[in-house]
Order: C-alpha cells, then sequence, then structure tokens
C-alpha cells in the first residue's frame, strides 16, 4: 500500500516535471524542469530497490549530462522564444505520427507485460554468485549481457572519437 | 519505534547542528590562521581572543537587507543557494564518524546509514551542488557572476573526473562502495590506504581543493578579475547560504578523505598492539583529529600558495591529474588481478 502510493506520487513528479520540459518559454527553466525529472526517476529507482542505477541516474544524467546542455543553453542565449509555427521546415504530421508510434508500442509492451508477467527476478538473483545491488548489477553486464554492453561501450567510444575529430578539423 | 525512528532523527540533529557549529567556526579558524600566517593578529574584539566572531558575524549577516536584482531571474535566483547548501548537508548522511558503540545502554552506529553504493551516493549528490553555482552567475544577469559560473562549473566538470577516477582505485583496493566497508577493510589488512594508494591519496586531495573552489584553485572567486564571483549579486542570508556551502563543501572534502586513506575512526597503525594506549582517545575523536587535519592544510595552503592562471589550471586538470589518475587505476587494477 506504502509502496504504491509512493509509486502513484513520483511518478505523477515524473510526468508533470516531463509536461514541464516542453512547456516552458524560457529554456534555461526547462533545462532545470529536467534536472528535476531526472531526480525523480532517481527515486523511482530507489523505490525498486536499485539504489546503484539510482546513484549512477543522478551522476551520469542529472549532475554530467544536463550541466553541459544548461552550458550550451545559457551560452547561446535564447532570449527570443522560438517562433514554432512559422517555420517552413516544422513537420507537424510526421512529428505526432512517430508520437503516435512510440505510444502504440509501450502500450503494446504493457499489454505484452500483463499478458504474459516477466519471469520471477527473485529466482535470477538467487543464482548469482554475488551479492549486493552494485555486485549484481557488475556480475550481469559482464556476463549475460556482456556482448549488448560492449556494442554500447564500442558506440560511445566511436561518440568520442567523432567529437574529436569535428573539433579538431586539422588533426 | 525508537530504533527505527527517533535513534536515525537525533542523529540527523546532531551531525546537522555540529557541521553547522563546525563551519561557522571554521571561517574564524581561517581568520585567525591565516592572520597569524601574515603577522596580523585576526579577530580579537568580540570575545576573549574574538571567539565569539562568528556568532556576530551570523547576526550581521540575518538582518542584512536582503536584495533581488530586478532584472534578475526571480525564482532561479531565489533557488540557487538553496541548490548549493541541501548537496552540502545531506552527504553527511552516509558519513561514517565511528563503529558501533554502547551508549546509555543501548548500541548505537556513530553514523547516519550505511548504504550499499555510499561513496558512489557522495559523488552523485556532489555533482548535482554545481547547480548552485551555475544558476547563481545566470539568474543574476550580471557579467562578472556569469563568468565567474562559467569558469566555476568548467573546472568542477574537469576536476571531478581525475577525482572520481582515484576514487575507482581505492574502490579496487577496498572491494566495496560502502563507507563502513571501506574503513572495514582497513582494519583488516591493518594499513591506511594513503599508504597503499599513495598517488590517489596526493590527486584526490589536489582534486578537492579544486571541487571546493579553494586557494589555489578559487578562479571562480578571484576578487581581482571578476568583482567577487558568482555569488556577488547576493546579499545577507542568500550570500550567507553560499559561504556556509563552500565551507560545508570543504568539511566533506576532510571527510571523505579521512574516511578513504586514513583509516576513517581507526586509531593510527590500528594493527601494531603495544600503541593501544592511542585508544584512549575514541574513535570519533580519531575522524575529527585526521579531518581537522585536512582543514587546517587546507587554510595553510590558501595562506602558502598563489592562485593559478585559468589555462594553468585546466591544463593541471587534463594533462596531469587525469591521465595520472587512470594509470594510477590501471596499475592498481593489474596489481589487484595478479596477486589474486
Amino acid at each position: 500500500m506504502g509502496e504504491a502510493i509512493a509509486f502513484y506520487t513520483i511518478a505523477a513528479f515524473v510526468l508533470g516535471f516531463a509536461v514541464l520540459v516542453v512547456s516552458t518559454k524560457d529554456t534555461v527553466h526547462s533545462v532545470l524542469f529536467l534536472v528535476l525529472d531526472f531526480l525523480f526517476v532517481a527515486a523511482l529507482y530507489v523505490l525498486l530497490g536499485a539504489q546503484f542505477l539510482a546513484a549512477i541516474q543522478v551522476l551520469v544524467y542529472a549532475g554530467g549530462i544536463v550541466v553541459l546542455y544548461l552550458f550550451v543553453v545559457m551560452l547561446v542565449n535564447l532570449k527570443r522564444p522560438p517562433e514554432a509555427h512559422q517555420d517552413p521546415n516544422r513537420r507537424g504530421k510526421l512529428g505526432f505520427a512517430l508520437s503516435a508510434a512510440v505510444l502504440a508500442e509501450l502500450g503494446a509492451i504493457a499489454a505484452y507485460g500483463y499478458v504474459r508477467p516477466a519471469p520471477a527476478l527473485a529466482q535470477a538473483s538467487q543464482a548469482l554468485p554475488v551479492t549486493g545491488n552494485t555486485e549484481e548489477v557488475g556480475w550481469l553486464l559482464y556476463t549475460s549481457y556482456l556482448i549488448p554492453f560492449e556494442i554500447a561501450s564500442m558506440l560511445l567510444l566511436v561518440a568520442m572519437i567523432g567529437a574529436i575529430v569535428l573539433a579538431k578539423r586539422e588533426l | 519505534m525508537v530504533d527505527g525512528f527517533l535513534v536515525p532523527l537525533l542523529k540527523i540533529v546532531i551531525v546537522l547542528n555540529a557541521t553547522l557549529v563546525g563551519v561557522t567556526y571554521m571561517v574564524l579558524l581561517e581568520r585567525k590562521v591565516i592572520a597569524w600566517a601574515q603577522s596580523r593578529l585576526g579577530p580579537m574584539r568580540v570575545g576573549p581572543y574574538g571567539i565569539l566572531q562568528p556568532v556576530a558575524d551570523a547576526v550581521k549577516l540575518m538582518i542584512k537587507e536582503d536584495i533581488t536584482p530586478v532584472r534578475a531571474d526571480k525564482w532561479v535566483f531565489t533557488a540557487a543557494p538553496i541548490i548549493a547548501m541541501v548537496p552540502a548537508l545531506i552527504v553527511y548522511a552516509v558519513i561514517p564518524f565511528g563503529p558501533e558503540v554502547s551508549l546509555f545502554g543501548r548500541q548505537v552506529t556513530l553514523y547516519i546509514t550505511d548504504i550499499n553504493v555510499g561513496l558512489l551516493y557522495i559523488v552523485s549528490v556532489a555533482s548535482v551542488g554545481v547547480y548552485g553555482i551555475i544558476l547563481a552567475g545566470y539568474a543574476s544577469n550580471s557579467k562578472f557572476p556569469l563568468l565567474a559560473s562559467l569558469r566555476a562549473s568548467a573546472q568542477l566538470i574537469s576536476y571531478e573526473v581525475a577525482v572520481t577516477l582515484t576514487l575507482v582505485s581505492v574502490i579496487l583496493v577496498a572491494g566495496s562502495l560502502s563507507m563502513v566497508s571501506i574503513v572495514r577493510a582497513q582494519e583488516s589488512m591493518g594499513v591506511w590506504f594513503a599508504f597503499i594508494q599513495p598517488i590517489a591519496f596526493v590527486l584526490f586531495f589536489i582534486g578537492g581543493l579544486a571541487e571546493t573552489n579553494r586557494a589555489p584553485f578559487d578562479l571562480p572567486e578571484a576578487e581581482q578579475e571578476l568583482t567577487g564571483g558568482f555569488h556577488t549579486e547576493y546579499s545577507g542570508m542568500r550570500f550567507a547560504l553560499f559561504f556556509l556551502a563552500e565551507y560545508a563543501n570543504m568539511i566533506v572534502v576532510s571527510s571523505v578523505a579521512t574516511t578513504l586513506f586514513l583509516g576513517g575512526w581507526l586509531r593510527p597503525f590500528p594493527n601494531v598492539a603495544w600503541l593501544s594506549f592511542l585508544g584512549i582517545i575514541p574513535s570519533w575523536g580519531w575522524f575529527l583529529l585526521k579531518s581537522f587535519f585536512f582543514l587546517y592544510v587546507f587554510i595553510w595552503v590558501r595562506a602558502t600558495l598563489p592562485r593559478y592562471r585559468y589555462d594553468q589550471l585546466m591544463r593541471l586538470g587534463w594533462k596531469v591529474l587525469i591521465p595520472l589518475a587512470i594509470l594510477n587505476l590501471v596499475v592498481t587494477g593489474i596489481v589487484k588481478v595478479m596477486l589474486l
């Protein structure tokens, strides 16, 4: 019962701040609402008992990536409100179609999860030779999910090299 | 009921109050030590040897006029000091001041909580503290604070990488992220990690100086260039909050350095039996002494070293500290794998 109350409260905050992110006029305020949104997502992770993920969420997203966003937004200084409706390149219909597709996908996932519940996670974690939140995440990353993990790190490396190449034309 | 709710609440109240009083007396200590370093007396008028100066300062700051600039972004301007202060205080939740002791006939742990990801919690909460500085500079709608806050955030982001990498090598040695387990690991190994990880220790301390905007890395507050730093437009209690946050962060860095590298609450040479008379000072006493040592070095460094130039600061961070930290991490990893 208490868990349900906590979940719905946090979820309401997550959604509310998400709406504020896209509806606020001031770009800096929008970035700040994004930070609050990430913090509440971290709270959701804590509620799920995933403290490691929560700490990483705050460290990487709220404390790292969004600081860089804020940097860029402050430096370009968007004092003029964006003129979205006069933009000739605006593709309203495509946007709606993509949003509808994402919504349909989420609905399908929810329906699938309802019809076929996920295998009990408690048994999976009992089979692990390590205990503790961090250790379990590490163990799973380097055994069951090794290839996705390595692909993700390759992707990050490629992005890093790309950023260096873009920033320094004459190497 | 008493153990689950009252005891933690009492601990939180004590730790918060002790921190705030400690912070105000840190300011006095700093003024005194720098005065002695410069052959002056420092504050002498309020109370004997000026020991009531912090009280006078607090009263002055509270009754001062609290000004919000007309062109400022009002909401952000109000929120910035709070965002700076809160992370500096909630970090104390995981700092272990001592082991379990029996107090008034009940077993009490001398830390508020011990979570599995303690060190990660400290790093992530500290990373949110940057917003206070950036937003203060932005919301003031004034050139110098904006310049200072850009400097500060670039500096904090750069040095955060080096500090976090040094922490990773300590975690490798200790085999845990929990602050209490890290101290216990030092107890069972019988050696402080400052001796196993000397490079990480030095890098962490230098990074800590930069993370708290202290001399010689106090570029965000370079008076000669920036008229006062990111808090130029703040006055009264809001200014005081930034001030308190900076000093609270210094205490955090000292406490973390003590826990990770100087054995936390352990007495010196915990494995040498004939030194057991050192146990006459209680565990929390050792913790406070070691933390005080770091705080004193903070002030000492400020009285001794001139400020870095901005490009020197960035070069030191990216070309010296980060490569050294990565090298230290790789060597630590190799040694750990070879020995097991």
